[in-house]
């Protein structure tokens, strides 16, 4: 593929220290290239989530180097990072983890309203239109807590897109949900790709799920042993 | 960072727990509504204490003290003015106790800019006769009107019209436990006998009470002109001028300047009444000290409820965090809704620190020694709402700081891993 590199890792290593030293990651060094479908798979403990929030910007505490869309983050202060993830990268994790204190659509604006590029009306529009490609505009009032698991997942990726991020980031989307729900989400996933070209990156213990992504990367004991 | 984004989810988060909310709002609440009232209150008090005395008392007093002379002949002579002079016993001179030209002091000072009013006085020793008893005794002559305007004299006479010495000639104002020594009562006529030894009968047409009682069993007022008769001297003798200051700040300064400029002695008020001034200060200590405790007790409970709602949103902190919230726009949230507690709780309390005070207005209070007062005295002085309101938001400014800090450290790896 001659496309873009939209994620780039170069050597990354981390120890746990605590209580005890534990090299984690080892040498993880790979490129994510623009309208990739990308899955990380292995075994619980291999470091997949934990590689996972290290490109996600949220830890910091690693050596070797993050590049996305061009930039090194180990320059990047904390406001820059949080700014990174609200721009660039969109979330989605195993457990929904909306804000239960507002309603769906609030909760799919608020990254949005965060980064302040649109007025609040076209934020509320761009939302209500995520949230009905998602099938899902009919819940916006609710509130958070009121809907089902499949239905909160959805709603978390709709909030991932609000931004319109160049990668989407998602920690096990379906391994808290039934087979119904896993398969409309991977659905979500595979149009993503196909139609709006999004940029993926899963971290799975699915197989069957990875097997229906353009590339795999399979980590065991904090390496990547097949990409 | 937009501020309104940052106060509407403080909003939300701050109405999702409500009831926690009310009751850290209703510390705050209860605390500025007791700083309120008891400030009012103590305040209050003060100023009936302190006008029992400074109310009545004149800013400066111009007067002649009996003293020795601080001039003794010797010095006067040219011939002995180079050599030092000592004089042995040395007596006090009984001067002239009137002011000298008074008529001419009295148009300066109406003419001076600094003063409100002034109110010349005669004080004259005297005994009063109750068949073979004498009793000590002091008549003020006065200008009724004058004193009454300047130093509320008519609101301490009990009984009778304070205006009926100015009236009625040979009439007298008697102390209530003078009044009760002489078994007088308004209408009967009380004999007087002055210093230098003439009689005089003068008719009781009114009582007076100041609520200090020394004070009561020695005082008496009669009108100026009556005074005069009374000492055998001309209608431009007085003894004191009193000067009601329009600023009582400025009383040392012109005491000690009137002094030298009309030849009198002068005493200002802080220096006569130095210990209820200290009382004041005293009583308003203890209030604060009161008050502010109070808050910091609810600055504390603002400081746990905080702490607890970090600990309950830590998802949705690490959720903020993770769609792009900076560590500073979490510790913003988080003052923001340490903050609303503040206002809303210290509007709250002022509101109700006022009704408190209206209440406690309201109560009677009867006693003998103060005849004007019939309920409890109240102070509603905007500064104590100032002060109520400014300090309310720094409490609970400070009590924000430490638990926003907190949740702006929270690191959203640890709490979605935790899962």
């Amino acid at each position: 593929m001659n496309k873009a590199v939209t994620l780039q890792t170069n050597q990354i290593n981390k120890w746990f220290r605590d209580p005890i030293s534990v090299h984690v990651l080892k040498d993880i060094t790979f490129k994510i290239h623009a309208q990739e479908f990308v899955s990380v798979i292995g075994k619980s403990g291999c470091g997949k989530s934990t590689l996972l929030y290290i490109l996600s910007t949220m830890d910091t505490d690693y050596e070797g180097d993050l590049i996305i869309g061009g930039e090194n983050m180990r320059d990047h202060t904390e406001q820059q990072l949080a700014h990174v993830r609200n721009e660039k990268i969109g979330f989605v994790f195993q457990f929904h983890y909306l804000l239960s204190e507002f309603t769906v659509l609030e909760n799919v604006m608020l990254p949005g309203l965060k980064l302040g590029r649109f007025p609040e009306e076209l934020i509320r529009e761009k939302a209500l239109s995520r949230l009905d490609q998602l099938g899902i505009k009919k819940l916006a009032d609710k509130n958070a807590n009121q809907i089902s698991g499949g239905e909160k997942q959805r709603v978390s990726i709709a909030r991932a897109l609000i931004n319109d991020p160049s990668i989407i980031m998602c920690d096990e989307p379906t391994g808290n949900l039934d087979k119904v729900n896993s398969q409309i989400v991977f659905e979500i996933f595979k149009e993503l790709t196909k139609t709006y070209h999004q940029t993926l990156l899963v971290v799975t213990h699915d197989p069957d799920f990875a097997d229906n992504t353009d590339r795999i990367i399979e980590m065991e004991d904090g390496k990547i042993i097949k990409q | 960072m937009k501020l309104s984004l940052i106060y509407r989810i403080a909003k939300s988060l701050l109405l999702a727990r409500w009831r926690q909310t009310l009751v850290a709002a209703v510390g705050v609440t209860f605390s500025i509504t007791m700083f309120i009232a008891l400030l009012g209150f103590m305040t209050g008090l003060n100023d009936l204490l302190d006008g029992l005395i400074l109310n009545r008392t004149a800013h400066v007093r111009l007067y002649n003290e009996i003293e020795p002379n601080t001039t003794q002949p010797i010095n006067l002579s040219s011939e002995y003015r180079s050599s030092y002079n000592f004089v042995h016993s040395v007596k006090s001179v009984r001067s002239r106790q009137r002011i000298y030209n008074s008529g001419a002091i009295l148009q300066a000072l109406k003419a001076d800019e600094r003063v409100i009013g002034i109110a010349p006085k005669i004080q004259a020793q005297v005994f009063f006769n109750e068949g073979a008893v004498d009793i000590t005794g002091v008549i003020n002559g006065i200008d009724a009107e004058e004193e009454s305007r300047l130093f509320h004299f008519s609101d301490y006479v009990i009984a009778g019209n304070a205006q009926d010495i100015a009236i009625v000639s040979n009439s007298i104002i008697l102390g209530k436990g003078l009044a009760d020594k002489l078994l007088a009562s308004m209408g009967d006529v009380v004999q007087v006998t002055t210093i230098s030894n003439e009689r005089f009968p003068l008719k009781v047409v009114g009582i007076f009470q100041s609520g200090v009682q020394e004070f009561d069993k020695v005082q008496s007022y009669a009108s100026l002109s009556t005074a005069q008769k009374i000492l055998g001297e001309p209608n431009s003798y007085i003894t004191d001028i009193q000067i009601k200051a329009r600023n009582i700040e400025d009383a040392p300064k012109m005491a000690k300047e009137l002094a030298q400029l009309f030849g009198t002695d002068a005493e200002d008020i802080q220096t006569a009444n130095s210990q209820f001034e200290t009382g004041s200060f005293v009583r308003s200590l203890i209030s604060y000290a009161v008050g502010i405790t109070l808050l910091i007790v609810a600055g504390f409970g603002i400081y746990n409820i905080l702490n607890m709602m970090i600990y309950e949103k830590m998802d949705s902190i690490a959720i903020l965090k993770a769609t792009g919230f900076s560590g500073t726009d979490v510790n913003r949230i988080f003052m923001m809704i340490a903050l609303s507690i503040g206002l809303f709780g210290g509007m709250l309390g002022l509101f109700f620190g006022f009704l408190t005070s209206l209440g406690i207005d309201q109560i009677p209070f009867n006693t003998t020694a103060l005849p004007t007062i019939t309920t409890y005295p109240v102070n509603y002085s905007p500064t104590f709402y100032f002060i109520g309101s400014a300090f309310s938001l720094v409490t609970t400014f400070l009590a924000g700081w430490a638990p926003a800090q907190k949740a702006s450290m929270v690191d959203p790896v640890i709490t979605i891993r935790g899962k």
